[in-house]
């Protein structure tokens, strides 16, 4: 059987020989047109001239549009219709996209595109959550809350009430691939997108509509992104929505990527927070009540903040049992780029919030961190419902917890580093054990959904398409290995195809760390219909009863003789047998009413903990991670070395959007790290020199596909361990509590250092 | 210009090539390599990693920061190029494949090509190697595991002994001078032309801002201004040294110097950027002046014949602008020294990073302590003012007094008179202050034991 199986990324050899295909490397018809966006050079205002004649004129330039020359609106917005491909009229953050340039080359496009005049009447810009708050720039109309319980009646009981907040900043993507889409088009208004996306039936609906053809005459590809992590959910139907408008004009084809700083300007980013909470605890460190207000910068447009806000709320728990809860959440509207998906989806920062008002209470009491967070945990054998009304179920976080302080020998290295501090004055180390519960679902219910499409071909190969998208985290792999096992066939025999609109069609981003849950049951679903139909026709032939056909080692066996799969498929095909089935899963049991927030919103929950320990130079504020374990539930693995491949990646990946990674806006709403040299994501030597990684094997308790369960989202979160760590470092210079804000640059630990000295 | 350099092993002959093509669009666009990988166009993320061959040696370089001309006469490696002609796998990328260090793919190009690299380079530190090519799914410890399981084995035979490229021309080209007389030459009669040393930073004026360099000269050829001397006196450092030969030469006398250049960008980088252009440029943030400076180094620059000697802080006369007239150019950097003293020099660079990135402030201190008081202090930062500059206040209040801690506090306190540095995306101005005056009780620490390195913790 092949799943389980540690093999490789199917692509590893075309990765290692530079023959993997992106989009940038698809040869492209000689006449194929490059493009890029004239972009606004202020946060808010209004257009009062557009002079594009420099542009115009400029070498190569073979056509360039504004919002005015399109034949109808074309909008990029995932849902809310709020997004104009080209500014209408207004412009609502620095660097929206303003006019279209066409050229001969990538280069043409991009020089020409600066050479625009737009005169722009500035207008008081809202920048900052504090901006939008004063002027009550809300979107949803105001905040949501959801609560359970006598929120203020818990706090007044509350032998101590400890409050604070928390700066969380955002998060670049930095996929190493920009975004990136080639359209083609066809005859009679057909047109073929090739588009970097996790959502290619997104793009086909956005392109659809922007042409005025149906969805049937749209048929966008996806073979592989160079990373996605959520910025390629709706970011890259700008650029799949610019290329098939331009190629619809001018009947040529199209190319565009973001060079990367316009790539980091223009496109969307992780929200940031600020989160204040007063929580109620008793002198045993238990929680009582904790009320939350949660500020979300959303930027300039709805894209996906109502769902990742909502995220953030349902996460405001993580891991324990809080009698009384009450959660506020502002949606701000600001002049930015507008927030988008990024890997966890609101859940980090809703998490992050938890965490931190643990690590304050523990402070305050003068308690070991870890104890204070086992003694709040939900508990395994008695279900308690979490604050939006779900049962947790299946909570295997405390044996994970207790093996994982064992496996990593906290107790002793606590102690030692206690030690340790007492008798360095410049240098101090911290550690902390961090945990997470992470849901597993779109909170879209309807978006639970997914279909596959197999052939098996009479020679016994198998064709393998299926709706998810392959942005490096090895879906493809994993689900050829759910369709290899299913035939009991080698992977040599599964063909993995690109994501095509065209085979599988309404298909849901590849998102909420849901693709090889949702495909994996539908590329079985398709597999066991072929398999029924060629057991059926088999046994019938053979007159031998059907629980006696077996499909493995390459082979069927029919009672005591032996076909071939090729053979079994080419006999079936004789028998005039159809090889081909698409195959279909919605997840069962899960329903959300987000209004009242109640529901039972996930199928189920992935866990996993972590301790990092770090050391921090109070004479500067810099910082190494030196050690990190890891030990994270993946249900029974489908991968396990594609699974240990999420969890290091999350996990350093988590870290950096908590240390390093610093978004700098000026005061005119510009970004000032666009660029690697300025935004600084974790390179190799910011892996801790320490680092075990291990699987938690227990299988899912829900029937998932091989009782796995998803990996892509959660480790992300393992990476709050390392800020704690942080703060427990800082935590060591004095008495008061460190109040580290995030990203924790050098910076930020060194004032926090002289804050707690004083 | 017509230049000659092997690609892959073969030979390609270009005929009135435009200086500024880059080898990265070069390579995908016109040769249709597009296994070399266009991640972010200015040198930060590696996913456009070559290597390139001549008689120095092989080293990776970014292909985005490499005009076609300075290819001249070398050979130049591609990902495409790294497996045998049989399809056979380089051991790097068989080890990649083996223990999962790919994920989406994107940045594996330029990161088989870099340990390939640093492979034949025969570096063990991957994790330096590395710092220059980012990745964003794995997290590294697949790459770094690859990188120790391939290190050891073969170099494979055809990436051996790898010819470096066809005879670069009889005469040297106007553009591409073979010696500093005809650089000297070249540029009296036309002072207008930029020169080109190591393209790190004039590619992204090409790449990013859409310059027209006007003319340009190539010092790539000049052997003789590569060179870094030894005399018992003196280190003499030609113009066109690279950061890494810097770095090198440096591990014996100045090790603190060497081990904070160890940190100067990334491998790529090191290997292109030369110590002149690092000082020509006039950057506040370059990382090579101010211990240079520390060092009491001394600038030589030539115009046709004649040459000038300078301290090198007084080449720094304001942000953006050098004592350098037309037609000049940095020839070398001398650094004096006496045999047989251990070096008192120490270096101090602060990122938000640790590793490849621009430094909020880089501090060099050179104090030289005798009988237990500060016989002489040279202190110099960057990050800190609009050139390299010496802290003269702290410098003067620390000289004549007792090398102690109060010492040390009362010149802390003058760095604000030396200093009123800017807040920027890197660090505030207080940060930057508190830092920098940290740095100098980080110095008086060390030299009396106390442990400061947070690279000697271990967990």
């Amino acid at each position: 059987m092949s799943v389980t199986k540690p093999l490789p990324h199917d692509s590893a050899r075309l990765h290692v020989t530079g023959a993997a295909r992106y989009i940038d490397d698809i040869p492209t018809p000689p006449n194929t047109l490059h493009l890029a966006f004239g972009l606004a050079d202020i946060a808010r205002g209004v257009i009062a001239s557009t002079d594009l004649a420099a542009v115009r004129a400029a070498p190569g330039v073979v056509a360039v549009l504004t919002a005015d020359d399109l034949d109808r609106p074309a909008d990029c917005a995932p849902a809310a219709h709020d997004e104009p491909l080209l500014a209408t009229g207004e412009v609502h953050y620095h660097g929206q996209p303003i006019f279209l340039v066409a050229a001969t080359s990538h280069r043409a496009a991009r020089a020409a595109a600066r050479l625009g005049r737009v005169t722009i009447k500035p207008r008081p810009a809202i920048l900052t959550i504090d901006d939008a708050l004063a002027a009550g720039s809300h979107f949803e109309g105001g905040p949501l809350t959801w609560a359970r319980g006598d929120i203020e009646a818990a706090l007044a009981e509350a032998a101590d009430v400890i409050e604070g907040e928390i700066e969380i900043g955002g998060q670049e993507h930095f996929y190493l691939e920009g975004q990136a889409a080639l359209a083609l088009p066809g005859e009679a208004g057909e047109m073929h997108v090739h588009s970097s996306t996790q959502h290619p039936t997104e793009a086909q609906h956005k392109v659809a509509e922007a042409l005025g053809v149906h969805m049937s005459a749209v048929r966008v590809e996806t073979r592989r992104m160079g990373g996605g992590f959520g910025g390629k959910e709706s970011q890259g139907n700008w650029l799949a929505v610019a290329c098939a408008v331009m190629a619809q004009k001018t009947g040529r084809p199209c190319k565009m990527r973001y060079d990367r700083d316009d790539d980091m300007v223009i496109t969307g980013k992780r929200h940031d927070f600020r989160i204040r909470y007063r929580a109620g605890v008793n002198a045993e460190g238990r929680l009582t009540g904790v009320d939350f207000i949660q500020y979300v910068r959303a930027g300039w447009s709805a894209d996906l903040t109502a769902p990742v806000a909502d995220r953030a709320m349902l996460h405001a728990d993580n891991a324990y049992f809080v009698p009384a809860m009450r959660i506020e959440s502002h949606r701000l509207r600001t002049n930015t780029a507008s927030a988008t998906a990024f890997r966890g989806f609101g859940g980090p920062q809703g998490m992050l919030g938890i965490e931190r008002v643990i690590d304050h209470v523990a402070h305050h009491l003068g308690l070991d961190p870890l104890a204070v967070r086992q003694k709040n945990f939900y508990t395994r054998t008695r279900v308690q419902e979490t604050h939006y009304g779900q049962p947790v179920r299946g909570f295997v976080l405390p044996d994970i917890v207790r093996v994982l302080a064992e496996s990593s020998d906290y107790e002793t290295r606590r102690a030692e580093i206690a030690a340790w501090n007492a008798g360095s004055e410049v240098l101090k180390r911290g550690i902390a054990l961090t945990p997470v519960k992470f849901g597993i679902s779109f909170t879209l219910t309807h978006l639970n959904q997914a279909g596959a499409l197999v052939h098996v071909y009479q020679d016994g190969s198998v064709h393998l398409n299926h709706g998810g998208t392959e942005m490096g985290q090895g879906l493809n792999q994993k689900v050829a290995q759910v369709a290899a096992s299913a035939f009991g066939i080698g992977m040599d025999r599964v063909q993995i195809t690109a994501t095509d609109t065209h085979k599988v069609p309404n298909t849901s981003a590849t998102a909420a760390s849901s693709g090889s849950d949702l495909n994996g049951m539908a590329v079985q679903a398709a597999c066991d219909e072929i398999k029924g139909r060629m057991v059926r026709y088999l046994s019938e032939e053979h007159r031998i009863k059907a629980g006696n056909l077996v499909f493995k080692g390459g082979k069927v066996h029919v009672g005591n003789m032996r076909l071939s799969f090729a053979e079994a498929a080419r006999t079936c095909y004789e028998g005039r047998v159809s090889l081909s089935a698409a195959g279909f899963y919605k997840t069962p049991d899960i329903s959300w009413d987000r209004t009242t927030g109640t529901g039972h919103p996930f199928y189920y929950f992935a866990h996993g903990a972590a301790v990092t320990e770090a050391v921090i130079d109070t004479l500067t504020g810099e910082y190494r991670l030196l050690r990190a374990d890891i030990l994270h539930d993946v249900g029974e693995s489908l991968n396990p070395a594609i699974d240990i491949g999420q969890i290091e990646g999350g996990y350093v990946q988590g870290a950096g959007w908590l240390t390093t990674e610093e978004l700098v806006w000026d005061d005119k709403g510009r970004l000032r790290t666009h660029a690697p040299s300025t935004y600084k994501i974790p390179t190799a030597s910011d892996l801790p020199a320490v680092f075990n990684v291990a699987l938690w094997g227990e299988p899912n308790t829900v029937p998932t596909i091989f009782r796995s369960k998803a990996v892509g989202e959660p480790p992300l979160m393992l990476g709050i361990s390392a800020l704690m760590a942080l703060s427990d470092a800082v935590a060591a210079c004095g008495k008061d509590y460190p109040a580290l804000d995030a990203p924790a640059t050098p910076e930020r630990v060194l004032m926090a250092a002289r804050r707690v000295q004083q | 210009m017509d230049i000659a350099f092997l690609l892959n092993g073969e030979t390609v002959t270009l005929r009135d090539v435009d200086p500024t093509t880059t080898a990265l669009d070069w390579l995908r666009e016109t040769r249709g390599l597009t296994g070399t990988k266009e991640g972010c166009n200015e040198g930060d993320c590696g996913a456009c990693t070559v290597m390139v061959t001549d008689t120095h040696g092989s080293r990776a370089l970014n292909a985005c920061l490499l005009f076609l001309p300075q290819l001249d006469g070398k050979a130049l490696t591609t990902v495409e190029g790294l497996a045998a002609p049989d399809g056979s796998l380089h051991p790097v990328q068989q080890a990649m494949v083996e223990h999962h260090g790919s994920q989406c793919g994107f940045c594996t190009p330029g990161i088989v090509v870099s340990l390939a690299a640093g492979q034949i380079a025969g570096e063990t530190d991957h994790a330096r190697q590395l710092a220059g090519n980012l990745c964003r799914c794995t997290g590294y410890a697949p790459i770094l595991k690859a990188a120790e399981i391939a290190a050891p084995k073969q170099v494979p035979k055809w990436l051996r002994d790898l010819p470096t490229g066809p005879d670069p021309r009889g005469a040297s080209q106007a553009h591409l001078p073979a010696t500093i007389d005809s650089l000297a030459a070249f540029l009296t009669d036309h002072p207008g032309a930029r020169i080109v040393a190591g393209a790190t930073d004039v590619a992204l004026w090409v790449n990013k801002q859409f310059r027209d360099l006007g003319e340009v000269v190539f010092v790539s050829q000049i052997e003789e201004m590569v060179r870094i001397e030894t005399a018992p006196y003196m280190i003499r450092i030609g113009a066109a040294a690279s950061i890494e030969a810097l770095r090198l030469a440096m591990a014996d006398h100045h090790p603190h110097f060497a081990d904070m250049l160890a940190r100067f960008s990334s491998a790529q980088v090191r290997s292109a950027a030369t110590v002149g252009g690092n000082i020509a440029n006039g950057s506040p943030i370059g990382d090579a002046p101010p211990p240079l400076i520390a060092l009491g180094a001394t600038l030589i620059l030539r115009r046709g014949e004649a040459t000038r000697e300078i301290a090198l802080e007084d080449f720094f006369i304001d942000y953006g602008k050098q004592d350098i007239a037309p037609g000049e150019f940095v020839e070398a950097v001398t650094v004096p020294r006496t045999p047989g003293e251990a070096s008192r020099l120490r270096v101090y660079k602060l990122s938000k990073r640790f590793d490849q990135d621009i430094s909020a402030v880089l501090g060099a201190f050179n104090i030289i302590v005798e009988g237990g008081k500060v016989q002489s202090a040279r202190i110099a930062f960057g990050g800190m003012a609009g050139t390299p500059k010496r802290a003269r206040a702290v410098e003067a209040a620390l000289t004549g007094q007792p090398w102690t801690k109060a010492s040390v506090e009362a010149a802390m306190a003058a760095m604000a008179q030396d200093f009123t540095p800017l807040s920027d995306m890197r660090a505030s101005k207080d940060y930057r202050l508190a830092a920098a005056a940290n740095m100098l009780m980080r110095c008086w620490l060390e030299d009396h034991g106390a442990p400061v390195n947070l690279a000697e913790v271990q967990a």
